[in-house]
């Protein structure tokens, strides 16, 4: 999660306080994870130098900050391009897995039990956040939703990889073979 | 007299009970026991063994032709095994006659398929009603059954409609309706979703589950589905005709 460019986006929608706009990346992007208010009025502080923000004067009250932020046409321009922009897919978990089921392979390890117990790692998350689904407001389906489409196509390598063990099997002991 | 009143031991349908083994887990449900099973030269069960608990939400996964719906018929005695033991509820059910079994699958379990288990020339409500009535349930009091069920299942304003001509989803609840009308002690579950696209299919999952654990039933439930096997409280995973290592047991504490 960017926290710049989240804050710009809901710096695109009216001038805001740091405090409203921490309020709001809190409900609806923290997660449990409160952003810090001093990351807040940094990241602002930022955003204001290079010109994608401006902060307005400071206005009488307590409290650490009490200027008005807005976003500029250049900051308005970054929250279109990115949101426009595909995130990169990243076949992060599936490298690992990959690596370990190679590793197990050559090692002579039960490549196959792994992948079981891979298997049942990710059917306890499922189940989790299928029960956070079944009870959880609105935010948390679509966030659990999003989890769970992931760890289901985790899933599906992990059985793909479970059907082609044999012949991967076989093709790291050629090599090690032709190698050695 | 499958009123909804009986007990799990009263449902059994059992005409002559063996005791329970003595090192029987307490509380298991349903049990097989190295089970083989063979069509024709295809092995389909190669000494497979699960413990189903009483009351628990069990998937069954497994790559296609792994015998993880064989061993769903063994369970539920709709086939019988070559070899192996099949117990439910403590008693030995693979050695009953054909017709010691149907009374007991009709007593004592309900059962959801992927389509086809409806009448869709009968109505919602007849197809409820139609196990209570096969039952000896009367007539009146099947239908009032079937018409709770009905309301249970969000399916008030379909009642009258032809099964046939209900969406896929609608007609699921409705054959979920109607496998659990009879108050089964064990719902079998072959793939309940398949046919559903994968919110339909979540909802109607989401159902099964709930209203049975409502009921007590016991609940297994046969899937390739991820997302289905994670409703369930535990999953077992079939390969090559065998309950995967790991698996067999029956959660130890839930």
């Amino acid at each position: 999660m960017s926290v710049p460019l989240t804050l710009l986006g809901l710096l695109d929608r009216e001038p805001s306080h740091g405090y409203d706009l921490k309020r709001d990346y809190d409900a609806f992007f923290g997660r449990g994870k409160p952003l810090p208010f001093g990351q807040v009025y940094s990241t602002l502080g930022r955003l204001a130098r290079d010109g994608k923000v401006t902060a307005g004067e400071a206005e009488p009250g307590d409290g650490p900050d009490r200027k008005r932020y807005a976003i500029t046409e250049t900051g308005r321009r970054e929250v279109e391009s990115w949101l426009a922009q595909p995130a990169e897919p990243e076949p992060h978990l599936q490298t690992v897995l990959f690596a370990k089921v190679v590793l197990a392979l050559m090692l002579g390890h039960p490549a196959a039990d792994y992948l079981d117990a891979q298997r049942a790692a990710h059917l306890r998350r499922m189940r989790e956040l299928t029960e956070l689904r079944r009870t959880g407001p609105t935010v948390d389906v679509l966030l659990a939703d999003y989890g769970l489409f992931h760890l289901e196509a985790d899933l599906r390598w992990i059985d793909a990889t479970e059907a082609r063990l044999g012949s991967l099997a076989e093709l790291v002991r050629t090599t090690e073979t032709g190698k050695s | 007299m499958n009123d909804g009143a009986s007990t799990t031991a009263g449902r059994s349908g059992l005409p002559s009970a063996e005791p329970a083994p003595p090192g029987a887990a307490r509380g298991s449900m349903l049990e097989a026991r190295e089970l083989f099973r063979s069509f024709g030269h295809t092995p389909a069960l190669q000494g497979a063994s699960l413990t189903v608990a009483q009351g628990e939400v069990l998937a069954v996964m497994g790559p296609s032709g792994s015998g993880k719906s064989t061993l769903l018929h063994c369970l539920a005695g709709i086939y019988t095994p070559d070899r192996g033991e099949v117990r439910f509820d403590g008693r030995r059910i693979d050695t009953l006659s054909e017709n010691q079994r149907t009374e007991l699958r009709r007593t004592a379990f309900g059962f959801v398929f992927q389509f086809g288990q409806l009448v869709p020339e009968l109505t919602a409500l007849d197809n409820i009603a139609l196990p209570l009535l096969l039952g000896k349930v009367r007539r009146r009091r099947a239908y009032e059954t079937a018409q709770s069920w009905l309301a249970r299942l969000g399916l008030e304003e379909l009642g009258a409609r032809r099964t046939g001509e209900l969406s896929g989803g609608q007609a699921q609840r409705v054959a979920i309706a109607r496998a659990l009308a009879t108050r089964p002690a064990v719902l079998f579950a072959d793939e309940p979703t398949g046919a559903l696209d994968s919110l339909t299919g979540e909802k109607v999952m989401d159902l099964l589950v709930s209203t049975a654990r409502q009921e007590g039933t016991t609940v297994v439930v046969v899937t390739h589905d991820a997302r289905v096997a994670a409703c369930a409280d535990r999953e077992v995973m079939v390969r090559d005709g065998r309950v995967a290592a790991g698996y067999g047991a029956a959660a130890a504490a839930r």
